[in-house]
């Protein structure tokens, strides 16, 4: 899957927490180590220019994914390989990567001015000579997002959601990475500043030419930002599209059964039959597909053996032993 | 207690309230966080508040509760629970009224039951708290209301700590707690917000089912949209502390009359298609101390004029529903 136009690859990627009890603890109720598999054998890449969205349930590994990325976690196995940077690597030179944040709240530091927040990756990477230089790059940042350069004298606690969101964006993008990792950017706000952030976001995709990798649970919002989509469940990538594709034609029941449940306000399906299951847990996670247990379609098969990851009928891959062959 | 007498009209309503206002009280000055607000819900109906944060959606579940933190208090209006004026009452008298008249469900079903008893035992002594039941008979229903929620194994599951339950059974145990005095009134705070998307449409069709079944009167705060259009019979959408409009929810969702409603419709990307450029509302909602005189919502409306900056506007009737805007009622000039 090498290719000069990816902007990332990722290959088997792996992260096991150990959640085992404290040591005493096992041998005195001799219990074994428990592992939690975060995320097992994820593999996709990104197109330059592209946004992928990883979608899923909480507790599907997703977010894990993001911080693996951006290297907040190391993987257990698995590759990450972003492209080579047009401007090289090491000191003055701009990051690879960087993540955008669920709560502005608690990513801004409150005892720093905005100013001095979005200027620290540019200080720390070199990226500007002089403190006049800088400062420009600020207000250029500033001006960017929809602020104005004066917000940079401001704390945090001056803005609203949606502003803070604009300065963590501004951050972002100080180090001049082409790839962005956002982590359920607009969850935590209201659906008109939502907008306006997703709308931001857009354009700077357009002008900047970023890559986007971005989370989240909200299918809306990704069909309104993302050209492919992977649905995550229980730590696996069970079916991988482009966005228009998996819409139309959702071929794995976890994605089917997402769909469906969404309320959609232009078209409300009110006649809501009751659907039982949950997500099952991670620590704990069933033989077989991990999503037998609520599929109205299981058998035999699917209790026994895990589906291979394989080609979809109309483009991408699917992980289910019942979907049509390509 | 005695019991003044009411117009008989009001005996068909869950809740009744007229011209509610709520202040608090500052060093800087008097916060008007609720201005005006009226609305009724029928028994059996389900009465959708929207709105962002900051409007005021949540305050006016509370201030029916009796549960305004305090400096807050309602300055002026009345409220009527199944026809009973309850907003001059005192908090042992509303303490007897929550539960028994009016129940509640808040966003996170963690924090809304105690860590330290069963599901069982909180259920019971809810029970017992509203009725002359005995332990026994309690427990008879207290499984026959887990039942009605859809938990799998009641008999088993009612000994249960809450820690063994997952975040949507756990919603499903407060609903019962909610249903367990035979309320007329439920207020439901965000009830599905904590949950997953697949266990979200489990719990609003539950709720939808449960309080046709119980003829129970639901006030459905949200901010979310998709959860109004599939659950509610009727929306209210505040901004501001300001009930701005309100009417059956096909007609307020598919046509909406108020420019900040018609905004919000546009800011939400649909599933149905993909737009290049969602619709925004510039402008955040204004803090509670900078309330813009005349309509709250002039400094964001591209259809506002000089009247707009001057004249509040009233509720006035429209088709089947209400609303508040001066566009809709003798022009903005």
């Amino acid at each position: 899957m090498r290719s000069a136009n990816n902007a990332l690859e990722v290959d088997q990627l792996s992260r096991t927490f150990d959640v085992s009890a404290p040591w005493l603890n096992r041998v005195i109720d001799r219990k074994p180590k428990r592992y939690l598999h975060a995320v097992q054998d994820v593999t996709f890449t990104v197109e330059k220019g592209k946004c992928l969205a990883l979608v899923g349930e909480s507790g599907c590994g997703k977010s894990t994914v993001a911080r693996l990325v951006t290297g907040l976690y190391a993987p257990s196995e698995g590759a990450i390989l972003f492209a080579p940077a047009v401007k090289g690597r090491g000191r003055g030179r701009p990051m690879e990567a960087q993540m955008i944040f669920q709560d502005p709240h608690a990513s801004l530091n409150p005892r720093w001015r905005v100013g001095d927040i979005i200027a620290e990756p540019i200080r720390e990477f070199g990226l500007r000579s002089g403190a006049e230089a800088t400062e420009a790059r600020v207000a250029e940042l500033l001006r960017t997002v929809g602020l104005s350069p004066d917000d940079g004298k401001r704390y945090p606690h001056e803005f609203s959601g949606g502003q803070r969101q604009r300065i963590s964006i501004a951050r972002a993008l100080a180090s001049e990475p082409e790839f962005l990792v956002c982590d359920e950017p607009t969850s935590a706000l209201d659906v008109s500043v939502q907008a306006q952030i997703l709308n931001l976001m857009r354009r700077l995709q357009d002008e900047l030419g970023l890559t986007y990798l971005f989370i989240s649970h909200n299918l809306a919002v990704v069909r309104h930002m993302a050209d492919r989509i992977a649905v995550m469940y229980l730590g696996r990538i069970v079916e991988e599209a482009d966005t228009e594709a998996l819409f139309a034609n959702p071929q794995h029941p976890y994605t089917q059964l997402l769909l469906q449940t969404i309320p959609d306000v232009a078209a409300p399906n009110r006649d809501r039959e009751l659907m039982g299951g949950e997500p099952p847990s991670p620590l704990d996670p069933p033989k077989g597909c991990a999503f037998h247990p609520r599929c109205p379609m299981a058998t035999d098969q699917c209790s026994k053996t895990a589906p291979e990851v394989r080609a979809r009928a109309g483009g991408g891959t699917v992980a289910c032993h019942l979907a049509p062959a390509t | 207690m005695s019991m003044s007498t009411h117009p008989p009209a009001s005996d068909a309503l869950a809740l009744d309230v007229r011209g509610l206002s709520v202040e608090f009280p500052t060093r800087k000055g008097v916060l008007t966080a609720l201005s005006d607000v009226s609305l009724t819900i029928k028994r059996g109906e389900i009465l959708g508040v929207v709105g962002e944060s900051g409007a005021g959606k949540s305050m006016t579940g509370m201030a029916v509760l009796g549960l305004l933190e305090p400096p807050g208090r309602v300055s002026s209006g009345e409220i009527r629970i199944g026809g009973k004026r309850t907003d001059k009452l005192s908090e042992a008298e509303m303490a007897s009224i929550r539960g028994s008249m009016v129940g509640a469900i808040f966003q996170d079903p963690l924090t809304s039951l105690n860590p330290l008893f069963s599901v069982g035992q909180q259920l019971i002594e809810t029970i017992r708290l509203h009725s002359s039941r005995s332990r026994m008979d309690a427990r008879a229903r207290a499984i026959e209301l887990l039942k009605q929620v859809g938990i799998p194994g009641a008999d088993e599951r009612i000994d249960h700590y809450p820690h063994q339950f997952s975040g949507g059974m756990r919603q499903r145990v407060v609903i019962a707690l909610a249903l367990a005095g035979n309320p007329q009134l439920i207020i439901a705070d965000e009830p599905t917000t904590a949950l997953d998307v697949s266990i979200q449409a489990q719990i609003t069709a539950l709720l939808r089912r449960l309080c046709r079944e119980h003829g129970t009167g639901v006030m459905l705060v949200t901010h979310d949209m998709g959860v109004i259009a599939e659950t509610a019979d009727r929306v209210a959408v505040m901004y501001a502390g300001r009930v701005i409009e309100i009417g059956p929810v096909e007609e307020v969702l598919s046509r909406p009359k108020h420019p900040y409603t018609r905004g919000l419709m546009g800011s939400i990307p649909a599933l149905g298609a993909r737009v290049e450029r969602l619709a925004q509302i510039d402008g955040a909602m204004p803090r509670l101390n900078a309330i813009p005189v005349g309509c709250a919502f002039n400094p964001r409306c591209l259809d506002a004029g000089s009247r707009c900056r001057q004249v509040r506007p009233a509720l006035v009737t429209e088709g089947q529903g209400s609303v508040a805007c001066l566009v809709h009622d003798g022009g903005v000039q």
